[in-house]
């Protein structure tokens, strides 16, 4: 018989309790759902978006694309986007001297600072 | 009888297999049928024989196998003057480790690749590199030669940049090859002259019987940076990481599943040098905290560059360095308290398991979103997520096994990627609670950006661009649910698995006397 509890070395983890829990919330889940409006329907008006009257966009117009998604977060720390990004040349000859500064920067921690 | 023969030569067969086989390939390869019994017929064998040899290592200890010699008794020939003169595989429990995970995820995208690149002219050549590159990196984490180690290195760069370079399209794959090609060259030429300090002061090639006469003089200083520089930016650490996303992003996503593999075996090569060839005898404290601090520097960039990317395999690449940091990070803390033994049993054993597990665990989800990545651009013949959305509609399976990799590298339970996490973030915690702590943002920034792909791919209403997609074909699904059910089960029961296989491998790793007694005294 295969142990499930993971003993961490500072505690333990038992991944089959966590998924006893997770499948009770999801018979929850069920009941609640189940005892919910038993009239809807998939199809038909009430599932269409309403936007005061306005006809809806067409799909592709409706979809959050990816450039939309964490737009505040890349904006809240602009300064740190705006010397990393450019660091990323693509430019051989600066991925080279990369490599050679920064083995330069281990070789005097290493061999020199020491 | 013949059972012994395969046991015996197992270490050699597990090389041969796929060299023969990729020699073969412009010859035999000339059709489709043939072509796949060759390749996933080769890659079947070397897979058998992979987990055979783990097996035999797991249960019997250190496996030597001396190349020309008729036994691993003749490791040291009685006239060498106590010089492994000869190739030796040194086949510890952490080479059979890596030699696993090789054998899973080379099946595993072998099988994919049986559907995924067939649209493509030049599949003998695809798949000659593409055995040529098992073999090399089979050959790096099973060797026990140092020059040895350099040549297999040598052979799974270059294979990989030739099948970075595979597509062309337009040029990019081509310019991402060469990028991975030279810093490679460059890498392996001063991991060469690494070698050569070595030979010239200690008249061998072999690590034990350099590390057996290892003095930590100002030349070996000066090597352990090169091989610490060169290894370190051929897994991908920042900030040594720039033709990562590169290469990662214009390879065939079957192919950018194994350059995962390839850049860990960098991984396994850099831990090799730190703990078996200059074990206690090098400043671990400098060297722990050099290796952290790459590690940190990986998670945080690593994964702070993926969120604003809009093509899916770059976000992916970010991720792997990120996710390389958790890596550096745990073994970091190992080689940091590595002469503190009541550390080290401590919570440096503890972190150095976690490292591990982590490698294993981050190559089979990585490995599996790549392959997911495959499959998305494979329907929509793009890789720009701005003009993906609602392919969840018609990739069912797809968006299930993508659903299933994007939890287990956010580290969220019951996937595998928790439990390696869990162990880092422990172990790690009574060594720094900063690091720890940065380590979980981490985490948390990564599932942020895998909800962003999973939304901007899968979810929203279908897109008319595309209605006639469809699920993509059987080899490619059962490539990645081979995966996909890895990353469940060893989610599930971690405790044997590290007990039974990452626990030893970790032993092996810091036990530099064991290493070298084996080679002396034949296995």
């Amino acid at each position: 018989m295969l142990s499930t509890t993971f003993h961490t070395g500072a505690g333990y983890w038992n991944p089959l309790v966590w998924l006893g829990v997770f499948l009770l919330l999801l018979v929850l889940a069920y009941l609640f759902w189940f005892r919910g409006e038993s009239g809807y329907r998939r199809e038909g008006e009430q599932t269409k978006p309403f936007l005061s009257g306005n006809r809806a966009p067409a799909r592709g117009e409706m979809h959050l694309r990816a450039s939309h998604l964490y737009w505040g977060f890349t904006e809240a720390i602009r300064g740190y986007y705006e010397r990393v990004v450019p660091a990323h040349t693509g430019v051989l000859n600066d991925y080279l001297l990369w490599f050679l500064g920064v083995m330069s920067f281990i070789l005097v921690i290493m061999v020199v600072i020491r | 009888m013949s059972w012994e023969l395969l046991r015996l030569h197992a270490p050699a067969l597990l090389i041969a297999v796929p060299l023969v086989a990729s020699f073969a390939m412009p010859i035999l390869g000339r059709t489709k049928l043939s072509r796949g019994i060759i390749a996933l017929g080769a890659m079947a064998l070397t897979s058998c024989i992979a987990i055979f040899l783990s097996y035999t290592v797991y249960t019997s200890g250190v496996l030597l196998y001396v190349f020309g010699a008729e036994s691993p008794a003749l490791s040291i020939p009685p006239d060498s003057g106590g010089i492994p003169i000869r190739i030796i595989f040194t086949i510890d429990a952490l080479s059979a480790f890596m030699t696993l995970i090789v054998a899973i995820v080379g099946f595993s995208v072998f099988l994919y690749s049986m559907s995924s690149d067939q649209r493509h002219t030049g599949l003998e050549g695809y798949y000659t590199l593409f055995l040529m590159m098992i073999a090399g990196i089979l050959g790096m984490v099973n060797t026990g030669d140092l020059f040895n180690f350099f040549v297999f290195l040598e052979i799974s760069s270059l294979a990989g940049a030739g099948l970075v370079a595979f597509r062309i399209e337009k040029g990019k794959a081509v310019e991402g090859a060469l990028k991975f090609a030279v810093l490679s060259t460059m890498g392996a030429l001063l991991l060469l002259f690494a070698v050569g300090i070595f030979y010239w002061q200690y008249d061998a090639l072999n690590i034990a019987a350099i590390a057996s006469r290892m003095q930590f003089s100002l030349l070996d200083q000066i090597a352990l940076v090169m091989l610490v520089a060169a290894l370190a930016m051929k897994c991908g650490s920042v900030p040594l990481h720039f033709w990562t996303p590169d290469a990662y992003s214009m390879a065939p996503s079957s192919v950018t599943a194994m350059l995962v593999v390839s850049s860990q075996a960098s991984l396994y090569g850099l831990f090799r040098v730190i703990f078996t060839l200059y074990g206690i005898k090098l400043d671990w404290v400098t060297v722990g905290w050099i290796v952290i601090a790459l590690g940190m520097l990986s998670m945080f960039v690593g994964v702070t560059m993926a969120i604003p990317q809009k093509d899916v395999k770059r976000l992916m690449a970010y991720h792997a360095i990120s996710q390389t940091g958790y890596m550096l990070l745990g073994v970091g803390v190992g080689i940091a308290v590595l002469g503190d033994p009541a550390s080290l049993q401590s919570y440096g054993m503890a972190a150095i398991d976690g490292g591990l597990f982590h490698i294993f665990n981050h190559a089979m989800y990585k490995g599996l979103l790549f392959l997911t990545a495959g499959a998305i651009i494979y329907v929509t013949g793009t890789r720009d997520m701005n003009a993906m959305g609602g392919l969840g509609h018609r990739m069912k399976y797809t968006m299930i096994f993508f659903m299933i990799g994007a939890l287990a590298i956010a580290g969220i339970p019951p996937f595998n990627g928790f439990a390696s996490k869990l162990v880092i973030y422990e172990s790690v915690y009574r060594f720094s609670p900063v690091l720890a702590i940065i380590a979980m943002l981490v985490s948390i920034l990564t599932l942020a950006s895998f909800v962003k792909v999973f939304h901007s791919v899968f979810m929203g209403p279908e897109l008319p661009e595309y209605d006639t997609g469809r699920e993509v074909p059987l080899p490619m699904l059962l490539g990645m649910g081979l995966l996909a059910g890895i990353v469940i089960v060893i989610g599930i029961f971690p405790a044997p698995f590290i007990d039974h296989l990452v626990a030893p491998a970790a032993q092996a790793l810091v036990n530099q006397a064991g290493y070298i007694s084996a080679v002396a005294g034949g296995g």
